[in-house]
């Protein structure tokens, strides 16, 4: 019983997390407006921790770079005109996910083309055993 | 042929990844080249560290042929470290330098001109870090180099050195100069 709430706690400290992220209150009253807040912190970089979002770092610019996506979303700015003001400035190294264009092709494809790649030789590569005599694989 | 067709799968898959390894080694993942370079300088506007009742504006910085543009805060080390090089530089050269204080406190800027000297003509005190957002400014200190149309031609993260002015900074002045020698870093 004990232990069950325990994990229950944890798991609810868990949401918690994901909600308020890393300010000590939520950012907006209104909880669409919260809600996009905390989609667009998730979706920028933080550009002096390069591997973390300006969700999850402590660094300053990324406590800047909150109160700006705050502002922003204030003014009553769309999601997209937010990352693109900050797109125009930071570069596209700013967006977490890299967007899709022609020079990001390779970026995006490479793990299909790796994929079928692997298929194609594991398709071979069993073809050829099956073709084999058994006894010589025994042996 | 086909016995060496695919054993030549993986092996080109290696080196095709080894030879983007070995190209990101001699990278350095903490510069990210900024989109102004090319592109008109942001528009802003602050008010003047050594007197407030100014402003330092993108005006300013189209009033010389060639602008330096010097992102610095108290708190930061390497800016500390490359503070002696910036008054070198405003001292031999023509070319103005301007400052942008970043997330810093008055009283301690001012000290720290006054303790180490002051390269600037003017410095935008940029308390809650509003205009190095428009900069997109990550790690200070940067250097923004701006021609008199107020298009950004260079900008240099991390600490300015002599290397760093030679290498980087002179060869681009001195094609914006056209002229040997040039009369804004070249003293007669």
């Amino acid at each position: 019983m004990i232990r069950g709430a325990a994990v229950l706690l944890v798991g609810l400290l868990g949401c918690a997390g994901a909600v308020y992220a890393i300010d000590s209150q939520p950012a907006f009253e209104d909880p669409t407006l919260q809600a996009r807040y905390v989609k667009l912190i998730h979706e920028l970089r933080c550009l002096v921790c390069q591997n973390e979002t300006i969700a999850d770092s402590n660094a300053d610019l990324a406590a800047e770079l909150r109160r700006s996506v705050h502002q922003m979303i204030a003014k009553g700015q769309s999601d997209r005109q937010i990352l693109d003001f900050l797109k125009a400035r930071y570069g596209d190294f700013v967006l977490y996910r890299p967007p899709l264009e022609p020079k990001t092709w390779l970026l995006w494809g490479a793990p299909g083309i790796l994929l079928v790649i692997g298929a194609l030789v594991f398709v071979h590569i069993v073809r050829q055993r099956a073709s084999q005599p058994m006894d010589e694989d025994a042996a | 042929m086909r016995r060496y067709l695919v054993p030549a799968i993986p092996l080109s898959i290696v080196l095709v990844l080894g030879g983007f390894f070995y190209v990101g080694l001699y990278r350095s993942p903490g510069y990210i080249p900024s989109p102004f370079v090319g592109k008109p300088a942001p528009q802003f506007s602050l008010p003047d560290l050594k007197d407030p009742k100014l402003t330092l504006s993108t005006a300013d910085l189209k009033k010389s042929r060639l602008t330096l543009f010097n992102v610095w805060g108290t708190w930061c080390v390497e800016c500390r470290q490359e503070h002696p090089f910036l008054v070198e530089l405003a001292k031999h050269t023509k070319i103005p330098i301007y400052g942008l204080d970043w997330n810093d406190e008055r009283e301690a800027a001012l000290a720290w001109l006054a303790d180490l000297g002051d390269p600037y003509q003017k410095v935008g005190f940029d308390k809650l870090g509003d205009a190095a957002i428009d900069w997109g400014v990550y790690g200070a200190p940067e250097t923004f180099l701006i021609d008199g149309d107020g298009m950004v031609l260079l900008k240099h993260i991390s600490p300015m050195t002599p290397e760093v002015w030679e290498q980087e900074f002179l060869p681009i002045i001195r094609a914006h100069c056209g002229t040997l020698p040039c009369p804004l870093v070249d003293s007669e």
